[in-house]
């Protein structure tokens, strides 16, 4: 379960060892935008050995390649795969080609390092108007997929739109890449809020996200991990009504009943599903609760 | 792999290095290390680059590095960069 994906820039070790320190569920060690270019070789280098001795890390461990209209992408690929990171979050992504491409390379690598092919999953960064448009595609390109990530400043951007703290620009995209993720049956990821100072905005902000059917949100401070952490963890009230709701499902089944109501209201399949997803969330955050 | 040139990579930030690799004659590479925690760590900081180096190949020059607490990780990757970077000859058009 990943609420929090923090990104961490490559090439700054202070960031880098501190990173677990953090308590974001997922940590992004960014080559990308983080990096001069005068870097990348650098980054590359310190990244693929923070991975090398990060092997018990008891998060996700995800990293943010260079885009495909680069010269950077393979290289940071033949560096990392190696060490076997949970994740590759590959930009602006606009297509299943893309995707598939991508993959071969993974394939390639994995092949000629003894690797198991297709252990490392994709995050694809849809952060192009072409890529929401294509995003059920990229969702379902290959079982790589893991998760589909919403990078709204750079969705804006191709827009021809401004970014705002409301964010109405980006609502289509936020739907639209919901609806694509979930019916690939991969995970939806927001995009990051970028106002470092704003604890406020931010927990509206994450708290709509989660509204429209986000798992979770990337984060560009480590101060907003905590915050992120609890809005896309469920409630108290929560937890409370999932109990109540899988009780009575099965002493409704233990009775032989078929219909059963809760609080005066029908339980039914969905609410028995989201009852569930509520527990399996609960369990996995904070153990055997039940 | 042989140092051709001057070369460097790495900070003065916090837990980072800097490393300057320079090319010398000679069959043997000379250290040469300054730390804030010189007394504590200045043989496995000398160790983590020694190791790099020797794994690369490199069989003569000079390692300059200049610690600011980075673990051996951090050493062995800025000493790698600095030496790959060293290694490339430059182009005279």
């Amino acid at each position: 379960m990943i609420r929090s994906m923090a990104f961490l820039p490559g090439n700054t070790p202070n960031m880098l060892i501190n990173g677990d320190s953090f308590g974001a569920d997922a940590l992004i060690l960014d080559l990308e935008d983080a990096v001069a270019p005068s870097q990348k070789d650098s980054a590359r280098i310190l990244v693929r050995n923070y991975l090398r001795t990060h092997k018990d890390h008891s998060g996700t461990l995800v990293v943010r390649i260079n885009s495909t209209d680069t010269d950077y992408w393979r290289e940071d690929l033949q560096a990392v795969l190696p060490e076997r990171p949970d994740c590759i979050l590959p930009t602006k992504v606009d297509g299943a080609d893309m995707v598939r491409l991508i993959c071969r390379e993974m394939e390639a690598i994995e092949r000629a390092c003894g690797m198991e092919t297709g252990s490392v999953g994709l995050m694809p960064l849809l952060e192009t108007a072409m890529g929401i448009e294509q995003a059920f595609a990229i969702a379902s390109a290959s079982p790589r997929v893991k998760a589909l990530v919403l990078g709204g400043e750079d969705l804006t951007a191709d827009l021809h739109s401004k970014r705002t703290k409301e964010g109405m620009e980006i609502l289509y995209a936020r739907t639209r890449l919901v609806c694509a993720a979930r019916a690939a049956r991969v995970e939806a990821i927001d995009t990051p809020f970028t106002d470092v100072n704003d604890m406020e905005g931010l927990r509206a902000d994450a708290a709509f996200a989660k509204g429209l059917g986000f798992g979770g949100k990337l984060v560009i401070s480590p101060r907003h991990i905590d915050t992120v952490n609890e809005v896309f963890s469920p409630s108290q009230e929560e937890i409370d009504y999932a109990r109540e709701v899988l009780h009575c499902i099965a002493e409704a089944k233990e009775n032989g009943l078929g219909v059963v109501a809760l609080r005066g209201k029908m339980i039914d399949a969905p609410i028995v599903a989201r009852a569930q997803q509520v527990f399996d969330a609960a369990r996995t955050i904070y153990g055997d609760i039940f | 792999m042989k140092i051709q040139k001057p070369a460097m990579a790495g900070t003065l930030e916090s837990s980072d290095c800097m490393v300057t690799v320079t090319p010398e004659g000679g069959e043997s590479v000379r250290y040469e290390i300054e730390s804030i925690v010189m007394e504590r760590y200045g043989d496995a900081i000398e160790r983590a680059a020694r190791e790099t180096v020797e794994s690369l190949g490199v069989t003569s020059g000079r390692i300059t590095i200049q610690d600011r607490g980075a673990l051996d990780c951090v050493i062995a990757a800025r000493v790698e960069t600095a030496i790959r970077r060293a290694a490339v000859k430059e182009v005279v058009v």
